[in-house]
């Protein structure tokens, strides 16, 4: 069980965001550049949250943005934004952000053995801190596959 | 035993939170049925349920139900979890 795809194209360290619309569609951006999807699926994305709120936000820090499959998912795919300075998101608790996720799964069966993947790598406390303070694309990938070994153990 | 994990879409963010539950029950020695469903089935996902996980952002579009209703602010947190579904269901 690994996690989605998670190419270098597809990170994005430092990103300035006005907003958590922004945020979101960078994560977008970094998925369509890395092939997972096309960019219209950055879009689905912002559409989840304008009808159902700020869910998304599901843990101190952490965004996990997504859509359903659809054509526009072309793989599954992983995307990582960190931001330069947080942003909120609306959510009671979890706000503001600094990290935000991008996933995309071309079947709803996929997303069971990714996501548990994903919790592998964030149960672990430190990982949202230290994906928020990485300085390049070499310490996300460091980070997530870190935590991914700390879990196995 | 039958819990359902409610999520915007039913993909993601409750995939999360059954994982991270069944990981829980486990530990607590509880047999019971995760599962993860959308906003738009909530009313027949969270039917026969006896535990209804979800966003706070959520919460409100739960109708009437005889389920608790649990809502989690941190996903990751397994003892933020744990405490509440042991006070649901112990």
């Amino acid at each position: 069980m690994s996690l989605p795809p998670l190419p270098d194209s597809a990170i994005t360290v430092g990103a300035h965001a006005g907003g958590w619309r922004e945020a979101v569609e960078l994560a977008g951006e970094a998925l369509a550049r890395s092939g997972a999807t096309e960019q219209g699926y950055a879009q689905r994305m912002v559409q989840v949250i304008e009808e159902f709120g700020a869910y998304i936000v599901i843990a101190p820090g952490l965004a996990l943005a997504h859509a359903r499959p659809g054509p526009d998912v072309n793989s599954d795919g992983l995307s990582v934004v960190t931001l330069d300075e947080p942003v909120v998101f609306g959510h009671p608790h979890n706000d503001p952000v600094s990290v935000v996720l991008g996933l995309a799964v071309s079947t709803p069966e996929a997303h069971v053995t990714s996501v548990a993947e994903l919790a592998n790598v964030f149960n672990d406390p430190g990982a949202i801190p230290a994906l928020a303070a990485a300085t390049d694309i070499a310490d996300v990938q460091r980070i997530l596959s870190l935590s991914e070994e700390n879990a196995a153990r | 035993m039958k819990i359902v994990a409610i999520c915007g879409v039913g993909l993601g963010t409750s995939g999360i939170l059954k994982v991270n539950a069944e990981r829980v029950l486990d530990r607590l020695g509880i047999d019971a049925d995760v599962t993860a469903s959308d906003a738009a089935h909530i009313e027949e996902a969270a039917a026969d349920a006896q535990v209804v996980l979800t966003s706070p952002e959520l919460v409100d579009r739960i109708g009437p139900t005889n389920a608790d209703v649990i809502v989690v602010q941190n996903y990751f947190d397994l003892e933020e979890l744990e405490r509440k579904l042991d006070e649901a269901l112990g």
